[in-house]
């Protein structure tokens, strides 16, 4: 898929290894996600994928390697030969240049939509009200929200809430954005409206990373997909290669397993 | 319903019901529908309002609750000036002791071992002593220390020394007491507030970059209102009440009062029906504040707020008006 050349927004990761406990879920993971590019990370549960996300934004530490985006390291800073990790004002700037959209969508419930939208604007990037709210109203139309602007979450449909949360994570314009399995708490019904709001953003030169069970979106938009399984990337490529031509034995039994008889490729 | 009718609406290929049983069934469509009696509600209820009349009748007619006696103190300039020191005393020590309750809650859910341990043996000393006992301690502190002093410790420098009788007077030693008594319990409460709410909304403001400060403050308390709000109330009503304990440093709030009173007059039971009367006058205003501050802080959990009993009152009102309007 050919979009115009971006400036901003590339993603290292190397070698990176998280554990829980005694269990390592990250086995050193090594990747690059060019500025643009569009990926999706599949995999079976407990594969890392989701882990690996949120190492990115340092809501996880990793416990070994490092990731830099836009060549400058998220959530340390070298000294000599150590990494130090930065205080916590320097992390939650970081994190405003890196949007997140949740499977849960963890919307602020006693704000509207639109305070959803608007509150890190102001509190974290210190914009006017003023500016903040005509922000996000835009974005809230591009959403296709605008109507809502002032009903609570619990009075929109899942479909709706995760659209207002991809909405505030546009608000801070970050160069990456993470979207950890965003349609997996949705009724069927409403996924398709939540993937066409992504699909609309795959054009807008944003990094994306994506985890996601929807094959045919993967198949749709992606630059690239990288198959997961138990802590390590088995195996990546276009969609076409690994969907049509998977080289791993892993990867064939996933995709024997998630993709449908009647699925055609 | 006809027969045919109720096979229209089967699919095409289900079996319904045999049309000689269908025939069978005769037309209700003109009957009246006539809900279940209850006879042993009515019954429930007549006993029920029997014994409350009973009750009012004896508070009315019988002379010894000497209900002129209570007209008489209600108002009287003395107990004014105790209720005015029961509310000062509710107020400080509430205010305060939630608020240090509310930095004991934070500590006690900090990262920091040391932090955690300290509020955490704070809520079990306080929990663990009568406040009567506590009020004494801090009342006689003068005998354990003579001295209270700012200094550089283990010299001999001090910037500041103050006798401790001095420091402690009775209103000091009723605010500290019932403010550190408070702040171990409200700790507690504010504590099981804040773990009420999904770690989600701490992981999505930190995702966002929101401040740390503006995390608890912004998005985790608010939340946590909820569930605080109706224990916290309690504890302030029950703090209204626990001011009379004070009495014990001979401290004239409004408890203190009646007894001085009562002790010159004889008339015990009309006076502490006047301090009983206005701890419910209290605390029946405290409920009115709860019931709207509870409604404030419910908003975005529920889809849409059910109406106040004022705009219940006023909804009926104008529906009512209109009514005859059109007539």
């Amino acid at each position: 898929m050919s979009r115009p050349a971006q400036t901003r927004g590339l993603v290292e990761i190397t070698d990176v290894r998280k554990s829980f406990g005694t269990v390592e879920v990250l086995h050193g993971i090594t990747l690059t996600v060019q500025p643009g590019e569009v990926t999706v990370i599949v995999g079976p549960s407990g594969s890392g994928k989701s882990t690996l996300l949120r190492t990115i934004n340092h809501l996880e530490k990793v416990d070994g390697g490092f990731i830099a985006i836009d060549g400058s390291l998220i959530g340390y800073r070298g000294k000599g030969t150590k990494l130090h990790e930065l205080p916590e004002r320097e992390i939650l700037k970081q994190r405003t240049e890196i949007g997140m959209v949740f499977q849960n969508f963890n919307l602020f419930p006693h704000f509207t939509a639109l305070e959803n939208v608007t509150e890190a604007p102001v509190v974290a990037q210190g914009r006017s009200r003023t500016e903040a709210r005509k922000l996000g109203l835009e974005l809230l139309d591009r959403v296709g929200l605008k109507d809502r602007a002032n009903a609570y979450p619990r009075q929109l449909s899942g479909g709706q809430q995760q659209r207002v949360a991809i909405a505030r994570a546009l608000a801070l314009e970050p160069k990456v954005l993470l979207f950890d399995e965003p349609t997996s708490a949705l009724d069927p019904e409403l996924v398709n409206e939540v993937l066409d709001v992504m699909r609309e953003l795959t054009e807008s030169g944003t990094t994306l990373l994506i985890v996601t069970h929807e094959m045919a979106f993967a198949r749709d938009v992606a630059d690239r997909v990288i198959f997961m399984d138990q802590g390590r990337i088995v195996e990546q490529g276009t969609p076409q290669e690994l969907f049509s031509n998977p080289q791993e034995e892993r990867t064939r039994a996933f995709l024997s397993k998630i993709l449908e008889p009647a699925f055609n490729i | 319903m006809s027969s045919t009718a109720t096979r229209a609406l089967l699919p095409p290929g289900a079996q319904g019901p045999p049309p000689a049983a269908a025939d069978a069934v005769p037309r209700y469509s003109q009957y009246h529908l006539v809900g279940s009696r209850h006879p042993w509600r009515w019954a429930g209820t007549a006993l029920v309002a029997l014994l409350v009349i009973g009750v009012a009748w004896s508070l009315i007619t019988n002379p010894r609750w000497e209900w002129a006696v209570v007209g008489q103190w209600f108002t009287a300039q003395s107990v004014l000036h105790g209720l005015g020191e029961t509310l000062r005393l509710t107020a400080i020590s509430g205010i305060l002791g939630f608020v240090l309750g509310f930095l004991l809650a934070l500590m006690r859910l900090s990262g920091s071992p040391l932090l955690v341990a300290v509020s955490w043996t704070f809520s079990w000393i306080f929990r663990s002593t009568p406040l009567l006992v506590q009020m004494l301690l801090w009342y006689n502190l003068g005998y354990l220390y003579e001295k209270v002093s700012v200094g550089i410790p283990f010299t001999d420098v001090r910037f500041f020394e103050v006798p401790t009788t001095t420091l402690i007077s009775q209103f000091a030693a009723a605010v500290l007491g019932l403010t550190l008594n408070q702040a171990a319990y409200s700790a507690e409460i504010i504590r099981g507030g804040i773990l009420s709410v999904d770690q989600g909304q701490l992981e999505a403001a930190a995702a966002l970059g929101i401040p740390a400060w503006r995390r608890s403050t912004g998005i985790v308390l608010p939340q946590a209102m909820r569930a605080i709000l109706p224990t916290a109330f309690n504890e302030i009503i029950g703090l209204v009440k626990g001011t009379s304990i004070v009495y014990v440093l001979a401290y004239s709030e409004l408890f203190y009062t009646v007894q001085v009173i009562y002790n010159r007059t004889q008339q015990v039971l009309p006076l502490l029906l006047v301090a009983t009367l206005w701890y419910v006058v209290i605390t029946s205003v405290l409920s009115v504040f709860q019931y709207y501050i509870e409604r404030y802080y419910a908003k975005g959990a529920v889809r849409t707020l059910p109406l106040t009993p004022l705009q219940k009152a006023r909804k009926y009102l104008s529906t009512h008006a209109a009514g005859k309007v059109t007539r």
